[in-house]
């Protein structure tokens, strides 16, 4: 469902993704890890078709990300690092605006909402203005902004990060719940959620791949936690062939 | 057309659910008010609002690039353009949504000045068309303002500096065609030149729009200003979204 091909960013002297390909199905979840500046937020932007690529470029459900951006679009779900969200819209309201700009109207917009907010569990703040919430809610406002037409394909940068024990429990849980019908591209950190929801990883370092595998063969490879993988492959210069 | 009006409608919503639109309107409807009256409302004895018009272009030169500094720079500065752009929503639906809703709204708050219209109606028999012209001039006018404004609140993430070049552009593009600056010009410039210059400014086409008169080449200077700083906006939000 995402293909992409040889994508190539840089940001003034800096190459940010340098010659970036692989393809994810249906089904499947990804775990994309890499230390901070690796590239990996880069790569989802310019999947969401935020970024251009210098070269190179990517397909979604049969759709370029060059020539078809707003189809693109239509078909996925993008969570940024940030959760960028209007803060003096309430959260009702900014999910209708999501409604308006994805064309979801009448029944469907009731039946998305009353879908969405559930699960992310946003009721209790649903009438209140988004800067008044906590890290936590924010979050859960940016996933429920994403999931509202539900889309095939779900670029998810670092879900997870700032919420709570619980929280972090109960998004992994919907990722998982997900996984079966969707494509899932999840950007991470922290290593036990790979464990927990991927079903396949790839380490980039530099912009480059570094490893493309799963989890448990990963495990089984190095003999050793995921964390000392992790450790090993990004700080070795001369990277064995896997 | 649907992502153009959900951009549209959010905008406009978030003037009156911030204190900007309140502190605008008040800050505007004083000086509307009040300026035409300092400078001889009744004391010229006519029954017409060349007073109240007359003052517009000084008073949109540093309001209207008041409203319009945030357009852009506040949703980069926040990064809620990642969210806008990453909806299924183009560069040219976002600016002309933004665009609009700020036009509207200015459009609005010269609606509220319809007390004016009323004190000289009530006072004498003036001429309804001569007040409409007006109106449409200084509503192409702040249109203009606008693009210039939504212009410069791309160009850069600080309000700060977009407020100040987008009144720099705005006050050249007024100033320019004032009597004093063209005759000063006229003294080593050949007067082709002056008239060019003269024409490029939004007052002389102001001017005329205020004795009434309709031509099409002012109120086509306003449209092509308009598209032409819009257009602009586009190319340069397209390549500067992400930076």
């Amino acid at each position: 469902m995402i293909s992409i091909t040889e994508l190539r960013r840089s940001f003034g002297p800096i190459v940010a993704v340098d010659g970036v390909s692989f393809n994810v199905e249906k089904g499947q979840v990804l775990g994309f890890l890499g230390p901070n500046g690796a590239g990996k937020s880069t790569v989802m932007k310019m999947l969401a078709c935020f970024l251009r690529p210098d070269s190179g470029t990517a397909a979604i459900c049969g759709n370029d990300i060059l020539k078809n951006p707003i189809k693109v679009r239509q078909c996925i779900g993008y969570l940024a690092e940030n959760v960028p969200l209007y803060n003096e819209m309430t959260v009702g309201d900014f999910l209708n605006f999501v409604c308006d700009a994805r064309n979801i109207r009448g029944k469907d917009r009731k039946k998305s909402l009353d879908r969405v907010v559930p699960m992310c569990s946003i009721e209790s703040v649903y009438h209140q203005t988004i800067e008044t919430l906590s890290k936590g809610y924010k979050r859960r406002v940016g996933l429920a902004q994403t999931l509202i037409h539900d889309p095939e394909v779900l670029i998810l940068d670092e879900p997870t990060d700032g919420l709570d024990p619980n929280q972090k429990h109960e998004v992994r849980d919907l990722i998982n719940k997900m996984s079966q019908e969707k494509c899932i591209i999840v950007s991470t950190h922290i290593l036990e959620e790979v464990d927990a929801v991927c079903s396949r990883t790839i380490i980039i370092s530099r912009g480059k791949i570094l490893v493309d595998s799963t989890p448990k063969k990963l495990k089984e490879q190095y003999k050793c936690s995921l964390d000392e993988v992790f450790r090993k492959i990004t700080r070795a210069k001369q990277i064995k062939p896997v | 057309m649907n992502s153009f009006v959900a951009v549209f409608k959010r905008e406009l919503k978030s003037y009156f659910t911030t204190p900007i639109a309140y502190v605008f309107l008040v800050v505007f409807l004083f000086f509307a008010g009040y300026l035409p009256f300092k400078n001889g409302f009744f004391e010229i004895r006519q029954a017409d609002l060349y007073f109240f018009f007359i003052n517009m272009p000084l008073l949109f030169v540093f309001l209207v690039p008041a409203t319009s500094m945030r357009l852009w720079a506040e949703e980069r500065r926040v990064g809620s353009i990642e969210l806008l752009l990453t909806l299924p929503i183009t560069v040219t639906q976002a600016v002309l949504g933004k665009f609009f809703s700020a036009w509207l709204f200015l459009i609005i708050a010269l609606a509220l000045t319809f007390p004016m219209v009323i004190t000289v109606c009530f006072l004498g028999d003036p001429d309804i068309s001569l007040i409409i012209t007006g109106y449409l001039g200084t509503v192409l006018m702040a249109g203009g303002f606008l693009s210039i404004g939504c212009f410069f609140s791309i160009v850069s993430k600080n309000q700060v500096i977009s407020f100040v070049l987008s009144v720099v552009t705005c006050a050249i593009l007024v100033f320019a065609g004032m009597p004093t600056t063209l005759s000063y010009l006229s003294t080593f410039l050949p007067s082709g030149l002056v008239s060019a210059i003269g024409n490029f400014s939004f007052q002389l086409h102001f001017e005329s729009l205020q004795k009434g008169l309709l031509e099409f080449k002012d109120i086509s200077y306003f449209i092509l200003m308009i598209i032409g700083w819009i257009v602009a906006s586009t190319y340069v939000l397209d390549e500067r979204k992400a930076c």
